[in-house]
């Protein structure tokens, strides 16, 4: 799939660290304000997606491919039974074992950020990848199809 | 033994993930990489199932935590107070309400501020008529009804304006938490689920050789997996239906595996309809919640027996058999399964037709029926008369096809018909006891007993045929009748299986389905249903019939001039037939000696009801 | 009375258009639009029955802030007036279920198009018996 004009390639690579950095907001702040692992993961899916419309599928493909895409969801999904398997510290499975304290700051909510972190790695990388499929899909219909029009 | 039971979801889903990050990093050497893995992760499973047996048989785990809250009962109150309640009266010692919290506990039970209280004692069916002892301070009710289980009762002595009255409150500790259960019926779901599971891994090692990609096929496997497990161990409504989702979004993905033209039709089918019955489940779970405040299975068990019937219920439970007889492909839900089962690899087959329909169909049926919402008889008439089409039409729909696959997929609607008659046979008894015969109790143990025997037999050998049915394709490619034969001679250890598979399904002794197919009839005909038994005789004489067929047209006859120097099939495939057919062997023969460890207890967790499974989850 | 009744009645009118998209039909994108009508329709019934009708006029949401955290009786009034919040954790779920296979649907009717070159669902039928 080709990309799109200048001007859009421009913006597209200005805003995209603006909108992952606000879905690592989402993410991380799940325990404190409306939001959490999925949502969070879904808006970074978004912004990849702003970049795949943007640049063409095949530029994605060559330069993050993927491989990314299954290796970053596989480490979100294992992190997540990680975090659970770990609570055997504390004697049984997805027990609390980070103590939780009052104050509502980052860290003090127990092991749920970083619960939230390993499904909105997951959630994000998964979904990326499902466009990547649907956009290569497109692509390789259209070539067997030999569709030579403009998009 | 709590510890084992999130490990029965955890290690597989585990597994679903490694899988694609080791052919990742592995390369090409990737493929035998997953291979092992799933191998390892099944062979596990099948050490933690057969490992339960050693613990006593009923153990809970509340993940996040089962802690009482008192706030619950939902009052303040001030201090022990004497007044006196109306002109002319002695004054009485209470406490008196200051506020009574909305929808709390004590608002349903009709408390209102300003009343007072002056004394209390437990209430409900079980609690002895007790003395009433007075009340000094609000804490100490609190106190006491943070101690009770969930689901008890209060009886409250009340003085409101003068008049004394008597009110009950269902309150106890409240539940917090995610539970995961485990009594005698998950435990026999688990074992299946393991061993059938492993033979069908064992199968794949060599039927899927020819297939690329052989991650996206080995990881929606674990997930099935993990999947089905999370339905058996849970004990929570939300958490059932999530992972039947799960389970179910992984065998769409595995029926379209080879994505030719009928399959990705099967799939797409077969997703449509499963999720429309999806919404109508989670319609049901709607409702359930909006009536009982509460999602746990044990919890809603006491509300069902304590609190007031709601006739939306019915709505919610109309629902569900809607949504978990599609599940189960009951008649008239069944359109998806004869398409879908057929379409799939034979190794996904044998684990759908064997495990999917009765781990997320009719095992949350009976675990809802039986022990969730109570037995009633429009409930057991419902699901006596789906059990009863899905024989019939099963079994004549499957004498006239040629696809061995399809005929297969259709004599699995018949057979699962046959557990689901008679567990609606159970619960219709159980629901009218002394109205069938003054031996209710037995007949009601005997039709369940027959009912899950059957589950077993059918889980073992649906999938030994659909195992027996991959291993000719693999040598010949084709599964249509018509065109094979004489495999006795070319294949001789699939036809013998086959054979076993075939004497099993039909009901020959000494074969296991003989045992659970006579339980069955004579439960049916002891009951008083004799048209019922007449039919089911009659399916049972139609289910032979298709299988002579089946045996006359695979094994025996010429062997066709295209297929004359094929060899028996690979040395994995055979062992895993091999696990199955002795299973088949075994569980007939040896029935006096599992009778009382696998089935057993899940009949027995079945016909304990609601008080048996409240009982178990709370501790007693 | 009637409007709080009024939701319900849009979930099931919702529902019923999602059937009748299923049912009746033949392009499979359509059916495709009705799975996800139906879905929608389900999570808005889910959204619906937490609601809490409260005593002084508009709803609360239930969040706690920090000072509320303070004191019991506060959280104790907070949970009994504010809006359910177990429902909308069950509708997270389900959306995100409900998008899992909506995607797995729409894959599916991509490639249908590729192997049977149409959508037309009367012309998908080379499974029959």
């Amino acid at each position: 799939m080709r990309g799109m004009t200048i001007i859009v390639k421009t913006i597209a690579a200005l805003l995209i660290g603006f909108i992952m950095l606000f879905g690592f907001y989402i993410i991380l702040t799940g325990h404190l304000s409306p939001g959490g692992g999925f949502s969070g993961g879904v808006i970074c899916a978004a912004g990849l997606l702003l970049v795949i419309l943007a640049f063409g599928a095949d530029v994605v493909k060559e330069r993050m491919g993927h491989n990314l895409a299954v290796l970053w969801e596989s480490l979100g999904a294992i992190g997540f039974l990680g975090v659970a398997a770990l609570g055997f510290i504390t004697g049984a499975f997805f027990a609390r074992f980070i103590p939780v304290q009052r104050g509502f700051q980052l860290f003090t909510a127990g092991s749920i950020p970083y619960l939230n972190l390993a499904v909105g790695l997951k959630v994000g990388a998964g979904l990326f990848g499902a466009f990547l499929m649907l956009a290569a899909f497109r692509e390789s219909e259209r070539a067997t199809e030999g569709n030579s029009e403009g998009d | 033994m709590e510890h084992l039971l999130p490990l029965l979801v955890a290690i597989p889903l585990g597994a679903a993930f490694l899988i694609p990050m080791a052919n990742l990093i592995g390369g090409r050497r990737g493929e035998p990489i997953s291979e092992a893995i799933a191998l390892l992760t099944a062979a596990a499973l099948v050490a933690i199932s057969l490992s339960t047996f050693a613990y006593p048989s009923a153990a809970a785990v509340w993940i996040g935590g089962y802690r009482g809250a008192s706030e619950l009962l939902g009052v303040t109150g001030g201090p022990a107070s004497a007044e006196a309640p109306g002109p002319g009266q002695a004054p009485v010692r209470g406490v008196k309400v200051e506020e009574v919290v909305a929808e709390s506990a004590a608002a349903r039970a009709g408390l209102q501020a300003g009343d007072l209280i002056t004394a209390w004692r437990p209430g409900g069916e079980f609690a002895p008529e007790e003395q009433f002892r007075p009340l000094h301070t609000i804490n100490e009710l609190r106190r006491e009804n943070a101690a009770l289980k969930p689901g008890s009762q209060l009886v409250l002595q009340v003085v409101r304006g003068g008049e004394p009255m008597e009110l009950v409150v269902t309150g106890g500790k409240s539940v917090t938490g995610i539970a995961m259960f485990s009594d005698g019926l998950t435990r026999l779901l688990v074992v299946i689920i393991s061993v059938v599971s492993f033979a069908a891994l064992l199968f794949s090692m060599s039927y899927m050789r020819p297939y690329t990609k052989l991650h996206l096929y080995y990881s929606p496997l674990m997930l099935m997996i993990a999947g089905m497990n999370g339905v058996v161990v849970s004990g929570d409504l939300f958490n059932i239906y999530v992972f039947v989702e799960v389970a179910a979004m992984a065998s769409y993905a595995l029926v379209g595996f080879g994505v030719e033209a009928e399959e990705l039709e099967a799939s797409f089918k077969y997703l449509v309809l499963s999720a429309v019955a999806s919404g109508f489940i989670l319609l049901g779970i709607g409702i359930v919640y909006a009536l009982r405040g509460t999602l746990n299975l044990a919890q809603i068990a006491e509300f069902t027996r304590f609190a007031q019937p709601n006739d939306a219920l019915w709505l919610a439970v109309g629902f569900f058999v809607a949504g978990f007889g599609l599940k189960a492909a009951m008649v008239p839900f069944h359109a998806w399964l004869p398409d879908a089962h057929p379409q799939a690899p034979a190794p996904v087959s044998a684990m759908l037709s064997g495990l999917l329909i009765k781990a997320s169909g009719v095992y949350v049926l009976a675990r809802l029926t039986f022990n969730v919402l109570g037995v009633s008889t429009a409930l057991a008439y419902v699901l006596m008369t789906m059990g009863m089409l899905s024989m019939l039409l099963g079994a004549f729909l499957a004498v006239g096809q040629w696809d061995f696959k399809r005929l297969l997929a259709y004599s699995s609607i018949s057979q699962v018909g046959y557990v689901v008659l008679a567990l609606g046979l159970g619960a219709e008894v159980l629901a009218r006891r002394e109205a069938i015969s003054d031996k209710w109790a037995v007949l009601a143990f005997l039709a369940i007993f027959g009912g899950l025997l059957h589950l077993l037999n059918h889980a073992a050998f649906k999938a030994l045929l659909f195992l027996a049915s991959g291993s000719v394709v693999y040598r010949t490619g084709t599964r249509d009748l018509k065109e094979l034969g004489g495999m006795g001679r070319q294949m001789p250890w699939t036809s013998f299986f086959t054979r076993i598979g075939a004497l099993s399904i039909s009901g020959i002794p000494p074969f296991n389905g003989f045992f659970s197919k006579l339980l069955i009839v004579i439960a049916v005909v002891w009951s008083g249903h004799w048209f019922l038994g007449v039919l089911t005789v009659l399916v049972s004489l139609v289910t032979l019939l298709t299988f002579a067929k089946a045996q006359r047209y695979l094994i025996e006859g010429e062997v066709p001039a295209r297929f004359e120097g094929i060899k028996e099939s690979p040395l994995p495939m055979q062992a895993a037939m091999a696990i199955l057919a002795a299973a088949c062997v075994l569980l007939g023969i040896l029935i006096p000696l599992h009778m009382n460890t696998l089935v057993g207890p899940a009949a027995e967790a079945l016909f304990g009801q609601l008080q048996g499974y409240a009982a178990s989850v709370f501790g007693g | 009375m009637l409007h709080a009744v009024l939701p319900y009645v849009m979930c099931v009118v919702l529902f019923a258009i999602g059937l009748y998209a299923i049912a009746v039909k033949k392009n499979l994108i359509k059916v495709i639009i009705g799975a996800i009508i139906i879905d929608n329709a389900v999570n808005l019934f889910l959204v619906i029955v937490g609601y809490r009708t409260p005593l002084s006029g508009h709803s609360i949401a239930p969040i706690v802030t920090p000072e509320m955290a303070e004191s019991r009786r506060e959280l104790a009034d907070l949970l009994s007036n504010a809006v359910d919040p177990l429902p909308q954790a069950l509708v997270l779920t389900s959306i995100v279920i409900g998008l899992s296979v909506s995607a797995l649907m729409v894959v599916m009717a991509l490639r249908l198009h590729q192997k049977y070159g149409t959508f037309d669902l009367t012309q998908i039928t080379k499974l029959k018996g």
